[in-house]
Formats: structure tokens, sequence, C-alpha cells
């Protein structure tokens, strides 16, 4: 269905001959575009070659007129448009018979035989002249920075009038005119001469930049007008909206692709386009429409034809251009980028066709390359919230966001490579092959019986946990005071959320499933590391043995200390008789105490041993034991903590309340202030006979509660300790972190331009890169949340708390009662 | 593609390099060089520490001393020149892409800021009081997504170099010239 130009059964086209010579007595287009209706075959067939007989070739050449014309532009484009074929031109010719003839020549859209006669000629002519790349004469812009050798400008001394479109004959489109749309081409062209040496742009490679701009002026704007019907998208056209500068952004996988026409997404409002892949010749143009909107529909981004491009491996061919330029008019778009590429030259030309714009500034083009697949995959922070944000907010977004998220969501395209036997062949990252790796595919097949089993017996678990029996109440106050349970309950939670079988959303809900699922990995089998160090030697059979000396040794301490007390500690005299009963009763309690302990030293052992069964569920449940281990253990040092306390708060309340007696005040509880109050004799007396005995009585109370409340302190220390530890494990996001290490780009918080090596001439040229987060940032972007809370109180609070004697709770878990 | 160097001084008298390139018509960047390290103060340093380490190995005849203070000034080093030496601050103007501020490092470690130019409300130079001195240093003004008008952030440029008022106005001057062009288009951004 293809076939290549080259292999044509009739090179002196003498079909084309024959068509031409049939449409140049046409009188009008539409007369044209019937008889192209009229001989329409149904298969789509070879436009570019004369390969088929003459018949035929006429048919394709009427219906490439009509194509061209693009007055019935449905019709038209079941016309496939070949890989247009590099050939020399032969020499310049003024007839335009001639001038038809040598068009015919030409092995391509045979459109192009007697509607770019003139056009050819000119370049043609020139060019095999004097191997320069000359424009055809233009005469009012030629001077300006057209590229050419000088030697070629006899040759164009060919009127401009003469360069037609269309059917040259029929005069239809008032050639010679400037079209309007064009200046802006040209006006660039000029634009850069301005600023250049023209010298410089003789010499400056074989670009096909300058060439378009002196080049811009075509036949009559009435041809396009007609032939289109293309009323630019009313956006970016129209005066002064748009910035001025065009930033073309193209992947750089692209830069070593075949010619053919860029699709990608056009952003009005910046003046930008994305440039997303690259289709080959041959295609049919309906088809790639076709393509196109299936594509808008699934991806719901706006992707379209944006421009061509154009990669000769040879020198430059002039006349390739205008055959992309022609394109334009098949697929409306504006303005249509061309591009292209010499050899292996890296400075790359770019212009912009602009069918209708009514302001004549010159556009400076920005090419800006970047890394497809790294900004497909990448997600930028702080990542724009979809659901919450509406659609002025989206518009307003930032340009990159709108950049990434074009290319992030068109994934679809990208699965297209060229082993498909499709009928468009596109080039992107991954036209070269689909990569995927089989373990990915088989955990994701592995995943989802997993996730049910994973559930269910989650249910169960959950189910047994709330059953009626362990809500009564001396079960629930122990459930709620040991750490274990509060950390068993967070993982619970989160085996929950990693086994639902609701795909993730987005990034961010992506990011903490996987997050959380490295975190019980890492948790559970550093506790499994910690379980095999600890049974290995039986070292939790030593662990047994020494707890409980260990415990004794606490307890001797203790009575050592409350001896002391007892005594006159560090000089100070105390209160003989209530030093006595207060030492007495709490070393009453120690012995008991060292009883209970001591009742339950044969089990101590067993109990251990299967309690450190447990750290195979994590370390964090093994620490979280360890420290209620030492809560239990330190029962006594808390319970003396709280008796001392509570006196020491009581003495403290007693005493301002007897000191407002003395003074004659009172505490109004209506009115939560102090009022005056008149006190009777018996009252004052009783009352001021308590407060010397209480004052009196301070100093004991004060010391054992300083005493108690440091010991209790050390100990909320240790607990502390180890609840930081636990909560770092639980919330350090670990997969994040390993993703900024590994993979950088997936976590971007912007990006960065470089620029590569300019050429004057040429369009700036750019490299994006992404700039990856921060790890600080990372951490706080993905951190878990964990139960847990740390002391709310300043500094400041907490020393009022310890002076007045309130019991201090450090760590108030959440979801309980604050007391 | 222009480039011209010129020399000029910093707030504590060190000598700069500030080097502007145009890359094309709406693209500049100006580079600011510091002095690198000096092997002088290096070596001064080192010796200044060892010196110390050696003398408190005679006092406490603990050999480990002397390996710790090798091992700290390998560490520091390290750590001076990847976190705290600043060799060069680059600025680059892409008119209707946005700015870019680069720092690099003397181990060679660069890091890239871009703010887009629909951000970008100003660049200016201000004053500020610093102890007894008054610096100048310049700075890009934010927008406020909900205030027009207002400012939302102040983001100061060439910190670690902290060049003179000469310097600035150039950098300035420069910097306005392609800020300028974005004023020329009625509207920049945003579909109105």
């Amino acid at each position: 269905m293809f076939t290549q130009p080259g292999d044509c059964a009739d090179p002196q086209g003498w079909g084309f001959w024959g068509a031409t010579a049939l449409l140049l007595s046409a009188e009008s287009w539409q007369g044209a575009a019937a008889e192209g209706r009229a001989f329409s075959s149904p298969a789509p067939g070879i436009a570019g070659a004369g390969c088929t007989n003459s018949t035929e070739a006429s048919v394709d050449v009427l219906k490439a007129a009509a194509l061209l014309q693009g007055s019935e532009p449905t019709q038209g484009t079941q016309t496939l448009i070949p890989h247009p074929q590099r050939r020399s031109l032969p020499l310049a010719d003024p007839t335009t018979q001639e001038r038809a003839r040598r068009g015919a020549q030409h092995r391509w859209l045979p459109a192009r035989a007697f509607t770019g006669a003139g056009c050819r000629e000119g370049e043609g002519g020139a060019r095999s002249n004097a191997e320069a790349l000359p424009c055809p004469p233009r005469s009012d812009i030629g001077s300006r920075g057209c590229l050419s050798a000088g030697s070629a400008r006899p040759a164009r001394g060919e009127p401009r009038g003469q360069r037609r479109r269309g059917s040259g004959a029929t005069g239809g489109c008032g050639g010679g005119s400037v079209r309007p749309g064009l200046k802006t081409r040209a006006g660039s062209g000029a634009g850069r001469s301005r600023g250049n040496d023209a010298g410089e742009r003789n010499a400056a490679g074989p670009g096909l930049g300058p060439t378009r701009a002196g080049c811009g002026a075509q036949a009559a704007p009435g041809c396009r007008k007609r032939a289109g019907g293309r009323r630019s998208a009313a956006v970016c056209c129209s005066s002064g909206i748009a910035d001025m500068v065009l930033k073309v952004f193209f992947p750089s996988c692209c830069s070593s692709a075949e010619s053919g026409i860029l699709i990608g997404r056009w952003i009005s409002e910046q003046n930008s386009a994305v440039i997303l892949a690259v289709v080959h010749f041959p295609f049919i143009p309906v088809q790639v429409k076709q393509f196109l909107s299936e594509l808008q529909r699934v991806t719901k981004v706006n992707v379209s034809v944006l421009g061509s491009w154009n990669n000769s491996k040879q020198e430059k061919e002039e006349s390739l251009s205008e055959f992309l330029e022609d394109l334009g008019t098949i697929f409306s778009h504006e303005p249509w980028i061309q591009i292209s590429k010499e050899g292996d030259s890296k400075f790359w030309s770019c212009s912009t066709l602009q069918k209708r714009s009514n302001n004549h500034r010159e556009e400076e083009i920005i090419l800006v390359y970047y890394d497809q697949r790294k900004v497909m995959l990448s997600c930028l922070h702080p990542p724009l919230d979809t659901a919450a944000s509406t659609a002025q907010e989206a518009e307003d977004a930032s340009r990159l966001s709108a950049i990434f998220d074009t290319v992030a969501k068109s994934k679809v395209l990208f699965m297209t490579d060229k082993y498909d036997d499709g009928p468009i062949k596109l080039t992107h990252w991954q036209s070269d092959g689909v990569e995927a790796s089989i373990i990915v595919e088989l955990m994701k097949q592995a995943s989802v019986p997993t996730c049910m089993l994973l559930t269910f017996l989650l249910s169960l678990i959950s189910g047994a946990c709330k059953s009626r029996m362990l809500k009564f109440w001396p079960l629930s106050f122990l459930w709620s005071k040991l750490s274990t349970c509060e950390q068993l309950a967070h993982r619970l939670q989160h085996l929950q959320v990693i086994s639902s079988n609701k795909k993730a959303q987005n990034q961010t809900q992506l990011m903490r499933k996987a997050n959380i699922f490295v975190s019980l990995l890492i948790d559970v089998a550093l506790g499994i590391l910690l379980m095999s160090w600890l049974y290995r030697k039986n070292r939790i059979g030593h662990l047994a043995d020494t707890l409980i000396p260990v415990a004794d040794r606490v307890a001797e301490e203790l009575q050592d200390l409350l001896q002391w007390l007892m005594g006159a500690p560090a000089g100070l005299k105390m209160n003989r008789a209530l030093d006595q009963v207060l030492g007495r009763f709490f070393l009453y309690h120690i012995h008991l105490w060292i009883s209970y302990i001591h009742l339950m030293s044969p089990f101590i052992e067993m109990i251990l041993w299967y309690v450190g069964l447990s750290a195979c569920l994590g370390l964090t449940v093994a620490l979280c034991i360890l420290s209620d281990i030492v809560a239990l253990l330190t029962f006594h040092i808390y319970c003396f903590y709280v008796y001392g306390a509570r006196l020491y708060c009581l003495k403290i309340y007693g005493l301002s309340s007897l000191w407002r007696l003395f003074r004659g005040k009172k505490w109004n509880v209506l009115r939560q202030r102090v009022d005056s109050c008149s006190y009777d004799l018996d009252q004052l007396f009783i009352g001021t006979l308590l407060f010397t005995i209480l004052l009196f009585l301070l100093p004991t109370t004060a010391l054992y509660y300083l005493v108690f409340t440091l010991l209790r302190l050390l100990v909320v220390i240790v607990q502390g300790l180890i609840h930081l530890l636990v909560d770092l494990v639980d919330s350090l996001p670990l997969y994040s972190i390993i993703l900024r290490l590994c993979r950088s780009y997936r976590l971007a918080a912007g990006v960065k331009f470089r620029v590569l090596e300019q050429q004057d001439g040429k369009p700036l040229r750019l490299l994006m890169q992404i700039n990856p987060l921060s790890y600080g940032s990372v951490v706080q972007t993905y951190r878990l949340p964990t139960y847990s809370c740390y002391p709310k109180d300043s500094w400041t609070s907490l020393c009022k708390k310890l002076f007045l004697g309130e019991l201090i709770y450090p760590w108030k878990h959440k979801g309980e009662k604050q007391d | 593609m222009q480039s011209q160097e010129r020399p000029f001084r910093s707030a504590s008298g060190e000598p700069l390099a500030l080097r502007r390139r145009q890359h094309s018509a709406s693209c500049r960047e100006l580079a600011l060089r510091r002095p690198r390290l000096q092997l002088r103060s290096l070596s001064a340093v080192t010796s200044a520490v060892w010196l110390a380490a050696y003398g408190v190995f005679v006092l406490s005849e603990n050999s480990m001393v002397l390996s710790a203070a090798i091992f700290i000034t390998l560490v520091g080093l390290i750590i001076y020149l990847h976190f705290v030496k600043i060799d060069q601050e680059s600025l680059l103007v892409i008119g209707s892409l946005g700015i870019q501020l680069t720092s690099s490092y003397a181990s060679g470690k660069e890091s890239t800021t871009f703010i887009e130019m629909s951000r970008v409300k100003d660049v200016v130079i201000n004053e500020a009081i610093y102890m007894q001195k008054v610096i100048y240093y310049l700075c890009i003004l934010l927008k406020d997504p909900q205030d027009p008008q207002g400012v939302s952030e102040v983001v100061p440029l060439f910190q670690s170099s902290q060049p003179r008022l000469d310097c600035l106005m150039e950098v300035y001057k420069s910097c306005q010239e392609i800020l300028d062009q974005r004023k020329e288009a009625p509207q920049s951004s945003g579909i109105k």
C-alpha cells in the first residue's frame, strides 16, 4: 500500500503531465474538487508516486489537489501522505509549462506538480546553479538575510509573482502579494538578521530557519483562506495576550527520529508547545486525526498536530520545506511549528507559520529539551490537589505543572511502540519497545489474592479485638495503659490500609501505602533479627534470671534512700514524727512489692520467653514491650510519686487557703476570684493554728515529694526515649527516602534549566532537568502520622505544675481524655 | 553570544568577578565568582589543629588523640567544601520562562532554584541595617496569589558573595532589561 516514490514505473511523470494539463484548464477550485470527488477511489491510493497508471495517478492528483485546497477536507484527507523523496531539482525555466513539467518530475504529492511549480523551480534552479542554498527571489525581503551564497543571486531574479500555489494559471490566488500571515516569519527572519551579521547567516550552516524566513512569502492569502478554512483558535493570536516568545518543549528521545509531524499539546495561555511524539510518513491524515481524537478521549489531554519535523541526513532540501508547510493546511493548527535538523548538526532551525495574525511582531523561539521518561514519571511537589482546586486555580497553576501533567497523562500514547501493526508510526521514549519487568507483573498478579487473604484475616482479628469481652472495665483500663496494645492497634490499622483492594487514587496515597509497606517490612525484619539475637545463646533466659535480682536491687536502693530521708538528709532537720510515718509507710509498700515480685519469680522466665516471641511482630512491638516492662517494674516508684504528690498538693492548697484566711480574704468559687471576708474569731484562731502546723510540716513533705518526683522523672525519660525510637521507626518514610536516593527524578521540587551551546540565528537551546526534592522536605511531606503526641506543656507550665504538686503525664496519647 | 567579565568587591572586601553572558535576546546569565579556597589558609588551620592535638597528646599520652585529630580535620574539610564554601553564584534570567539561581560549592555540588516568571513581581535592591553597617542586597519579589499588589515572599540573591552596590547595579540593570520585555506585552500570562 505504501510504495516508495522511488520505484515508479513512470519516470517521466507523463501521468502527471496529463493530469496537470487537465487541471490547468480548470476554472475554479470547486470544480477541481468536484472532479476529484468524481474520481475518488475507495482505497487510499498512493499519492506520491507515478508508479501506477496515469488514470490512477490523475485520480490521486486530483484528490491531493482537493486535499491541498482543503475545500473538502474530509474527502481529501483519505490521501496517504508519503515520505517525501529527496531528489535534486532541475534548472529553472520561466515558462509555466516548463515549470509544470519539471514540477511533475518530483515524485511527491502530485499537487505539487502544478501548485508548487513556480516555487520549486526557483529554489531548484538556483540551487543546482551554484551549490548555494538560496531562496527563491523575494525582492522585498530577499535582502533581509535570506540564506544564500552570493553567487546564487542572479538565479533569484525570478519575480515573486510567479511563485504561486494552487492552480497557478487560474491566478485565483492573486500571486505576488505577501500574505500578512507570513510577515511573522519574514519579520522573524528580519529580526534575526537585524541582530546578526548577514554574512554570519550566510555561513550559518544548513538551517532551514532563515530559509523559512526568507521563503515566507508565498502566494496569496486568498488561497490559504479558501483552502483551509483555518481559523485559528481564538486565544493566542488575538493581539497581545500571549507572550512574545514561543516555547517548544521537545523530547530528547525524538532528536534522531525520522521526519514526520509533531503531535503534542499546545498551551495557548503560555504560548508553549509540548511535543509528545513524532508521527512518521507515510500516514493517512484522517487516521491520524481519528487516533488523536481517540487519544484525547482517553487521556483528557488536548493532543493535536502541532507542526512538522524534518530530519534530513543529507543536505537540505528546500522543496521539502514547502511540502512540510503544506501539511499545515491539512492539520490546521495555529501556529504551525516547523523544526528541521540537518545531518548531525546540533543547531536546529525552528520556525512558525501563523496563518492569521494581525500583529506583526517578531517572535523568538526557545527550544527546551526534556527527558520524556523522567518527566512522565516524576511528581511535582507541592502536589496540586485536583479535587479541591477550582477550574480557575487549575488554570493559574504553574506552567511547569501543566507540562508535567501533559506528559504524565499521556502515558497511553507511549504504550504503542514501533512493533505494533497500526497505521500510525510514532517515535517517543518507548517507541523502541515497551519495557516491563516480569517480577513486577508477577507481584501485581500475586498481590490481589494476597490482599484478599490479608483483609479476611484482619477482619477476623479486629472482630476478635472488638468483642465485648475485652471491653469490661479492668481490661479496657489495662489495654489503654499498655503501650504495646496501642502499637499493635496502630500496626493493625496500617495493615488494613495496605491490604485494601482499592487502588491508590493519587500520588500521595500511593506513596503512603508504599511507605507503610516498607516500614512494616523493615520493622518485622529488625524484630526477627532481634529475636534471633535474643534467643541464640539463651540470652532471654539470662535476662529473665537477672530480672529478679535487678528488681531486688532497686528495692534495696529505695530502702536505703528512705532510711536516709528518715534520718537527717543533707543535714536538714525534719519533723521527726511525720518523717517516721511517711518513711515507714513507704518502706512497707516496698516490702509488699518485693513480696509480689518474689511470688512471680518462677513464672518470670516462661512469661518472658513467650513475650519475647512477640518481637517477631516487629521491633516497635519489642520496644513497646520493653517500655511496658520498665513501667511495671518501677510501678512502686510511680505509686510513691503519686502519694508524695498528692500529699504535697494537699498541703500547698491548704496553705494557700489558710494564708488567705490569715489575711482576711476568701476564694470565691462562683466568681473565681479572691474576695475579702470577715471571719469569726474562733475561725481565725483555728485557721492560724492549722496554718502554722502545715507550714512547719512543709519541708518534710516537700523533700519526699522532691525525691520521688525526681525518680519518677528519670523513669519517664527512659520511657520517653524508647517511645521516641518507636515513633521514629513508625513514621519514617523509608520508601520515599530510598526513592529520593535512587530515583531522584520521581520526586521533583522543580526544574532547572541549562543553557546549551548556542549559535546565532538559531533558537535558544535549553535543557530542562528535574530538580529533586531535598531530603528534609521528603521526610516532612511523606511522614506517616503516629498515635502519640509529644509533651504539650511548655517548660514554664511544667515547672508550675511541679511546684503546685499537680500530677504530670508527659506522654499523653491521642484519644485519651486530658486529666 | 557575548561574554564579559569585570572585577568587583564584596561587602567585606574580598575580590569578586562578575561575568555577564548574553545567550539570546531574552536570556542572560550573570555569574559572580568568589575567590577559591587558599592553600595558605587551609594549611594554617590544619597545622593549628594538629599542633593542638599534639599538645594534648603530650599531656595525656593517648595516641587516639592524634588519630582523632586527623579524622576530624578530614571530615571537617569535606563538610566545609561540600556544604559551606560557595565558589560561584549565578543568576540565569530567561524572559518568559523564569529566573534560576544556582550556587556552586567548592566540591562541585550545585544547588539550584527556579522561579517561574509568573510568580516574579520584580527584582529590586533593598538596603538593610546590620549592626553598624548598611548593606545592599538584591532580591526578587514574588507575587501574592491572593493580593495582586502584594508581595508574598522576598528571595534574596547573592547571599554568600554579598557584592557591593556597584556590582548590584550592573546585575539590576541586566535583569530589568529582560523583565521590561515581558511588560511590553500587555498581559503576560493567563487567559483574561
